[in-house]
């Protein structure tokens, strides 16, 4: 398993999208496509953007299909990140 | 409207800060100038006193942004007006000088001065340093709907508006109403051009009605939008304002739409589509190249963040499916 620490990527309140992609596309979609499993350890992060969750898993979604949630553990988050990240899985969901 | 054309075709834009411009009363002011382009402006004031919004003070630091300041005139501002104009950065942003010394103090607690944001790194200091400035380290419960509706409004003129300055950003902490209120401010390509295209709005109003709505983005005419943009930040921050029982304005081309605020005894229900809002709307407005936001966030009435999301959640989802069923056909047999 992969893990990684938000906080020093995004910062106590994660809302750069830029960072966002870069962490999607350099760290978790390698570890992904190899078969690994994720873990996004959040704390010491407080709070999140819809924005910035959903660059940073939508097109994970899009690309793997819902099933990838069952390789990403999302650790440590509060209630803010835990319920900004289900609207955006929820969404993703009953996209076109 | 004043707009007055001068030999030599020259336009010259006179704006008149009134003695009162806050969201609920904004509408003639908005009426009152010609923002389009102006060579020259003029800017007067209320012989009395001037109290306005944040963002009528970003509005004309906008405005007034491409003008020399030698084509700037600031005429006729009452005393205590000019200090607080003074001290809120305008005069500075426009590279006039008021003539008058202050003695600076720390603003913490008290206001954001005018602030050009252009990028991710600018944004991202003005995020870490705006929530101590408004007094508000110790109160996460305050602080945390507002850092997000700032983070959300800039970002999204980053990355859409094609602002070359970035988005003006103003706040003002009302001790009174125990309200902040904030104004951000871009002149840049406006709602209707960034929402066409992937849609098909035939009007300010109708793209601005489009880019309220959750789902939809101009990056793309699919739900759930692109790896990047989900289309759903000017509804959150609706959202939060209608939760919160706050104005909330947006101004863009020739249209606005205005939140209106929600009374105690009424009961909180969110819409997907703005139009089922209580609100006002002006159509024909003097056009405004690009988009101006205006937000009341009183903090008595502050709901937990995460209640608010709870909301949000199941309106955003009912109203995805809502629309697929829409769009789907049944094949007809004859």
């Amino acid at each position: 398993m992969i893990k990684i620490k938000l906080l020093p990527i995004a910062g106590h309140f994660a809302e750069n999208k830029d960072k966002a992609k870069e962490l999607r596309i350099k760290r978790i979609n390698p570890a992904l496509k190899k078969g690994d499993s994720v873990e996004l350890d959040f704390s010491g992060v407080t709070s999140a953007t819809q924005s910035f969750i959903h660059a940073l898993l939508s097109q994970l979604i899009r690309q793997y299909g819902i099933d990838v949630l069952d390789k990403i553990d999302f650790k440590n988050c509060n209630e803010t990140i835990k319920k900004i990240i289900e609207i955006v899985t929820d969404y993703m969901q009953f996209r076109e | 409207m004043q707009k007055n054309q001068i030999p030599g075709n020259i336009l010259c834009v006179r704006i008149h800060l009134p003695n009162s411009a806050f969201l609920g009363n904004i509408d003639s002011f908005l009426r009152s100038f010609d923002p389009s382009l102006p060579d020259e402006l003029i800017i007067t004031s209320n012989n009395k006193w001037v109290s306005v919004h944040p963002m009528v003070i970003a509005m004309v630091a906008a405005l007034g942004k491409d003008i020399s300041p030698d084509k700037i005139k600031v005429e006729a501002f009452e005393a205590r007006s000019k200090h607080y104009f003074e001290r809120i950065g305008l005069f500075k942003f426009l590279g006039k000088d008021s003539g008058i010394s202050i003695t600076v103090h720390d603003p913490s607690g008290r206001f954001i001065p005018l602030t050009k944001i252009k990028n991710s790194t600018q944004q991202t200091k003005f995020l870490t340093e705006m929530i101590p400035l408004l007094h508000l380290a110790d109160n996460p419960k305050q602080a945390e709907p507002i850092q997000y509706i700032v983070g959300e409004l800039v970002r999204n003129v980053i990355e859409h508006s094609q602002a070359k300055d970035g988005a003006i950003v103003c706040a003002q902490y009302y001790k009174k109403s125990n309200t902040i209120r904030i104004g951000i401010v871009d002149g840049g390509v406006g709602i209707k051009k960034t929402i066409n295209k992937s849609h098909a709005a035939s009007d300010d109003f109708e793209a601005l009605r489009l880019a309220l709505m959750p789902g939809i983005t101009g990056t793309t005419s699919r739900e759930g939008g692109t790896a990047e943009n989900a289309g759903a930040g000017l509804f959150f921050i609706k959202s939060i304002a209608h939760v919160n029982r706050d104005f909330f304005l947006i101004y863009s081309g020739t249209a606005m739409f205005k939140l209106l605020k929600r009374s105690s005894d009424e009961e909180i229900s969110l819409q997907s589509n703005p139009i089922n809002d209580r609100h006002s709307k002006q159509k024909g407005l003097p056009y405004w190249n690009g988009t101006v936001v205006g937000i009341d966030i009183a903090l008595d009435d502050t709901q937990e963040f995460s209640v608010l999301l709870d909301l949000i959640r199941n309106i955003y989802s009912t109203s995805i499916r809502e629309r697929r069923k829409e769009k789907y056909r049944k094949p007809r047999f004859t």
